[in-house]
């Protein structure tokens, strides 16, 4: 190894020698050795570079820096260093960039707060409009079975509503076991714990199976659905299938929409089942219920107009849930992260709106004495 | 690592994918300071080669020597060593889509060296103009830029940190005529006044016959031949003959016989 780069100015100020190697890893301490010598630098100063080590373009960059990028000014030993020397010359001349203008903190902090807003106004509104496609392919897709993509269709079927079973039905289990828990402590205190059968089942068959299977769908397929489209539309899949003569909504849009409208009712179906079954195993071991005593009492007390109630939420969710997944995939632009971020907003969306649905829905049932 | 060692030297390299053998006793070496071009059919494996040489592919058997160190065998510190060493132009680019053009060239060195944020974004736009680019591109997202603005940017930050080899998977796939032959004289621009030995994976004869100094053909799972054009085109095979003395290559040929630019021996 030669030695670490040095330089060293004459008293007179026409000289500077450089000697050693101006390399990246030295970079640091040659910077600062650099802006102790550019106050001794004047116009005529040159650079006796004839000691000079090995040279790489950071260190080029900074002896250059030296005498104002001209490289006519430092003397070199060798063709190559001149050729360097020439080629970062060339380079550190280029044009410089267009400043850009800058906002003060504030400004900048209401134009995003403004942006933002104008940003959840158009969503809605291209939610809407999408909603409008879905329903305008529907109406033209439906009088022509030859145009019905079944085996698309029972794909995303399966991969919607078949694999999530178990994690749902062992997700509705656990929250009704917790549920049943609940119950029975509270409603001990006041010798009324048999009522718990009847807060699972209230619970699961209007609220809980639906609005647990209709999240848990939203964060498995629903970002799935803008993954898949999402990085369709990164690598102009979306654009060959315009161009082939087909409609990407009914293509890509339509064997989704439909495989969640039949999964998700019978995922909730499933839902519903497994909180009932574990509030039941809950009763049975902590209670003194036995299984029987809690079927009959489920039987005399809860009426099956609170199933319905539930189960007409699930088509809506579904719709919803499809929608936003599909949407969110036809806004990717280009890259892998906005993907990333539009897998994100799409989950995001529609566990809001299946939440936000669900209060409405529960107000309204509640007012209509359902 | 003595002086007449080749930067690169693969002694009977075996590369295969469950049956499918790709490379089989496979040599090359490649010299320092020179440009070698690799050319091959579609499926060959020459980015197959590309990335067994860095280190991205484990080949099955065979010694591959990198700056005179093997690569199956060295300490992961030593390949740090090494890796930085080497600069890699992926063939679509690979630029980082979440970091603009500045950010990308800036990833290595702030990474591998402890600089003073003002010198890295300095050598960052230094880096960017070394590659062609207008210094407004510096603050441009991958997806904001051009297909021959991509290969720029990601010339630059395979430069970031100064490498003695250079590797370009088809540099020019892509580009427009003017843009390829820019790119061609901009590589040699660059390997005559940094001291680069440029290992290219190409399909265009042009930049074969403009700037490459030797020509590796990638046939029959190994290299059936690596030496200047002139040797390379009289080579008896018919793949060879067939892909130099084709229509297409006729006419690179023609083109570097009356181009101006002379193609620079030795150096």
């Amino acid at each position: 190894m030669s030695e670490t780069g040095s330089a060293s100015i004459a008293d007179d100020g026409a000289t500077i020698v450089a000697r050693g190697d101006w390399t990246l890893e030295h970079v640091s301490r040659l910077d600062r050795l650099r802006g102790s010598l550019q106050r001794q630098v004047r116009a005529e100063t040159r650079i006796d570079g004839n000691g000079l080590g090995r040279v790489d373009t950071a260190g080029a960059s900074l002896l250059l820096e030296l005498v104002g990028d001209d490289a006519g000014r430092i003397d070199l030993a060798s063709e190559t260093m001149r050729k360097l020397f020439a080629a970062v010359a060339r380079a550190e001349n280029a044009p410089p960039a267009k400043p850009r203008r800058k906002d003060s903190g504030f400004l900048a902090t209401v134009a995003n707060v403004g942006a933002a807003i104008e940003g959840i106004w158009r969503d809605s509104v291209a939610l809407v409009g999408f909603i409008g496609l879905i329903l305008a392919a529907f109406a033209r897709t439906f009088p022509l079975p030859r145009r019905w993509r079944i085996t698309s269709t029972v794909a995303h079927i399966e991969q919607t509503g078949l694999n999530a079973l178990p994690i749902v039905a062992l997700l509705c289990f656990l929250v009704g076991a917790v549920v049943a828990f609940l119950g029975a402590t509270v409603l001990k205190d006041f010798g009324a714990s048999i009522f718990t059968v009847e807060l699972v089942g209230y619970s699961f068959l209007r609220e809980f199976g639906v609005l647990l299977t209709a999240i848990m769908v939203a964060g498995r397929s629903g970002s799935a659905f803008t993954a898949q489209i999402g990085s369709m539309k990164a690598r102009e899949e979306i654009d060959a299938i315009r161009t082939l003569g087909l409609e990407p909504v009914d293509v890509l849009v339509m064997p989704r929409v439909l495989a969640l409208l039949v999964s998700l009712p019978i995922l909730t179906l499933v839902g519903m089942l497994a909180g009932i079954v574990g509030g039941a195993a809950v009763c049975v071991l902590t209670l003194d219920v036995s299984p029987l005593m809690f079927v009959t009492r489920l039987h005399e007390t809860t009426t099956v107009r609170h199933f319905w109630v539930g189960m007409s939420k699930a088509p809506v969710f579904a719709f919803l849930i499809a929608a936003i997944g599909c949407l969110e995939g036809f806004k990717v632009a280009g890259s892998a992260e906005s993907v990333g971020s539009h897998t994100t907003s799409s989950v995001v969306q529609s566990i809001f709106v299946v939440i936000l649905i669900d209060a409405l829905a529960a107000i309204f049932f509640m007012e209509i004495n359902l | 690592m003595n002086a007449e060692e080749p930067v690169i030297r693969i002694r009977g390299l075996r590369n295969q994918f469950g049956e499918q053998v790709v490379h089989e006793n496979l040599d090359l070496d490649v010299r320092r300071g020179e440009i070698i071009g690799v050319v091959g059919g579609s499926g060959s494996g020459k980015s197959v080669l590309l990335r067994s040489i860095i280190g991205l592919g484990h080949p099955a058997a065979g010694s591959i020597r990198l700056f005179g160190e093997e690569v199956a065998t060295m300490s992961d510190a030593k390949r740090g060593m090494i890796e930085r060493r080497c600069g890699v132009l992926f063939q679509n680019g690979a630029l980082f889509s979440s970091l603009s053009v500045a950010e990308n060239v800036a990833v290595a060195l702030t990474e591998h060296h402890d600089i003073d944020p003002g010198i890295v974004h300095r050598l960052a736009l230094l880096k960017i103009a070394l590659a062609g680019l207008p210094l407004d591109a510096a603050d441009k997202f991958p997806a904001q830029l051009s297909g021959g603005m991509v290969k720029r940017a990601a010339l630059a930050r395979s430069l970031a940190l100064d490498p003695d080899i250079l590797f370009l998977d088809e540099p020019t796939a892509g580009l427009d005529p003017i843009g390829a032959a820019a790119f061609d004289q901009l590589i040699l621009t660059l390997r005559d006044s940094l001291g680069l030995t440029v290992f290219l994976i190409t399909h265009d004869l042009d930049t074969l016959y403009t700037i490459c100094d030797r020509v590796a053909v990638l046939a029959k799972k190994r290299i059936l031949v690596a030496d200047s054009l002139d040797v390379v085109e009289k080579f008896d095979e018919p793949w060879v003959q067939d892909y130099f003395q084709g229509p297409r290559g006729r006419a690179a040929q023609r083109a570097a016989a009356s181009s101006s630019i002379s193609q620079p021996q030795g150096h």
